[in-house]
């Protein structure tokens, strides 16, 4: 079958080169091709470093550390719809066997839609892109266009997520020249556009619970960083929020799933151990702090809340290692998680309205990013002088 | 004719001199203020141009900066009074943006570049120019805005007209904030220097 394949992809090659009939459409039979085989080019002369982890199996390693993340979403999106729908609506009886698996399936027909959307309105613009400048397509939006279903809350309507995931791509990647130029994380920016251009569809307490399976209706039901920055008591419990069975953006709820995920991306040494245990450790420090202070309900919330609400665990994990956009030298992402960890629980805190802060904190380090890497380089660079300067001056 | 037409496109003030910028973001989330304020900033580019360009060869060197703001300052003056008289809404809602057009740095740097040293009638054709220039941006960022963050167009709700709140549109709030005004700037410089080659460094 694959030798047929192979043929068959030999066979329509030429079509595609310089010369034949369509050459304008190289960089799309590339990518398929690429897809679907090594490609067979070696190089001529001279010896490379060669590794067997390329952009391709980077980031459909990142897709898998993505799953347990995914498929929990979506049983909670279906086990939320049950809890919160009244008495009746719910075609199974709670904790059976059947419900569990219709939740699953309830979640995974939600969740499909907004998949299929962001993947394909993605893949279309960075297509286009690499056709008008005969580029090779790059697989950087794989990653992004599963996480950006992932963050968002599962009523959000179609046409303003593919809305999001176009000035995304646009303006967030390919201005700056595609996958590994852009400065900021392309997932988040689609999210902070829905957030400040929609603001009635990402926050309060009407979003983040489908009522049924195709509508866009809504039930009530609030997150614990809502209740929180309304000013109540958080309803949920901390095993609750650990394993992630609240209400919250589509599939970022569960800790659980998503440590599972970051125990993927730290043995395959895909993301950085450096950045995820600063991030922690910057938002366990402010949280330390404020409680110390103390002043009011939130700052007395326990620190370790913090690492269970909203997408604090999801960000550290999954969007604050993006190795694009996160800062490149070891010291230098020490700093850059810590003030993440830090700025984000400063901002749940301090500001209610933008409950959820963690996103905020990353575009901004994200912006502040290479100005660290620039300290942290001239600043090795100033001690190896003065090193020097040193030594010549005892052996004169 | 080419001192008239060159800031149009080629020399566009906003776009390629980027100057400018900070009116351009602040007065642009509604069309009818932004084509209020194209059309006071070309007043005052070109008078003060026409009038700087008439005095030059009586100013002296050492305090010609403060000449040029006092001949800006009391055309800004002229035109506050002229918007308050006339339309007072959008005058209200431009604010202090229309004492502004004194700082705005289009007005100083057309004065300096070029009205010091050239005849009245290039000056003012060069300021009518570069006012047209900067208005041109400004219409169009501020009806785009307004198509899209509020769904009308010069106060006109074309986007309820259309139908489209039935099937579930929404305005975008993103839009209305200073922010997006300048990623269209971005977007009008990427388009621009797309098309004109001339423009593209490196």
């Amino acid at each position: 079958m694959f030798d047929n394949l192979r043929t068959y992809i030999d066979k329509i090659k030429p079509t595609f080169s310089e010369g034949g009939k369509f050459p304008w459409l190289h960089s799309t039979f590339e990518a398929f091709e690429t897809f679907a085989f090594t490609p067979n080019r070696v190089t001529v002369r001279g010896s490379h470093v060669r590794d067997a982890v390329d952009l391709k199996r980077a980031m459909i390693t990142v897709v898998f550390a993505l799953l347990p993340a995914l498929l929990f979403g979506m049983w909670n999106i279906g086990y939320q719809t049950a809890i919160h729908s009244e008495a009746g609506m719910w075609p199974y009886e709670l904790g059976t066997c059947a419900c569990f698996w219709y939740c699953l399936w309830f979640g995974f027909l939600r969740m499909l839609p907004l998949i299929v959307v962001s993947y394909v309105v993605g893949l279309a613009i960075e297509f286009i892109f690499a056709q008008i400048r005969h580029h090779e397509v790059n697989e950087g939006f794989l990653v992004t266009g599963i996480i950006i279903p992932m963050i968002v809350p599962i009523t959000t309507p179609l046409w303003q997520l593919a809305l999001a995931v176009a000035f995304a791509v646009v303006i967030g990647k390919e201005v700056f020249g595609g996958t590994g130029m852009n400065f900021l994380n392309p997932a988040l920016v689609a999210r902070a556009f829905l957030f400040f251009s929609y603001p009635t569809h990402m926050s309060g307490d009407k979003v983040w619970i489908a009522a049924d399976l195709w509508g866009s209706d809504a039930l009530a039901g609030a997150t614990p960083m809502g209740e929180l920055a309304a000013g109540s008591q958080c309803s949920a419990s901390v095993w609750d929020m650990f394993l992630g069975i609240i209400p919250g953006s589509s599939c970022e709820t569960s800790v659980i799933a998503i440590l599972l995920g970051a125990v993927v991306l730290l043995v395959s040494g895909i993301a950085s151990w450096r950045i995820m245990l600063s991030v922690v450790l910057g938002g366990g420090l402010m949280g330390l702090l404020f409680n110390a202070i103390g002043a009011n309900d939130y700052m007395q919330v326990p620190f370790y809340y913090h690492y269970l609400m909203g997408g604090f665990m999801f960000g550290a994990v999954f969007m604050a290692t993006d190795p694009v956009t996160a800062a490149q030298t070891n010291c230098g992402k020490w700093i850059y998680g810590f003030l993440i960890g830090a700025f984000a629980v400063l901002l749940r805190v301090l500001n209610p309205a933008y409950p959820e802060g963690m996103m905020l904190s990353i575009l901004l380090l994200n912006c502040f990013a290479p100005l660290i890497d620039h300290c942290v380089v001239s600043r090795n660079i100033k001690r190896r002088q003065n090193r020097a300067t040193e030594r010549k001056e005892v052996t004169a | 004719m080419k001192i008239f037409t060159d800031p149009l496109a080629k020399n566009n003030p906003i776009t390629v001199q980027v100057l400018g910028i900070c009116s351009c973001l602040a007065v642009t989330a509604q069309l009818k203020p932004a084509l209020v304020m194209a059309i006071s900033v070309t007043v005052v580019v070109a008078l003060s141009n026409l009038i700087i360009s008439l005095m030059r060869n009586t100013i002296p060197p050492r305090i010609r900066i403060i000449v040029q703001l006092v001949v800006v300052s009391a055309l800004v003056i002229l035109v506050n009074q002229v918007l308050m008289a006339f339309v007072y809404d959008v005058s209200k809602q431009l604010s202090v943006y229309v004492g502004l057009i004194i700082t705005n740095c289009i007005v100083m740097g057309r004065l300096e570049a070029f009205a010091m040293s050239r005849k009245p009638l290039e000056s003012f054709l060069d300021g009518v120019g570069n006012g047209l220039g900067y208005g041109i941006i400004l219409v169009i960022i501020g009806a785009f805005r307004e198509i899209f963050g509020s769904g009308s167009i010069w106060g006109y709700p074309i986007m309820e007209k259309l139908g489209l709140y039935q099937i579930g549109y929404e305005n975008n709030g993103l839009v209305i904030m200073a922010p997006m005004a300048l990623i269209l700037v971005g977007i009008i410089i990427w388009i621009q220097r797309t098309k004109d080659k001339d423009l593209q460094e490196n």
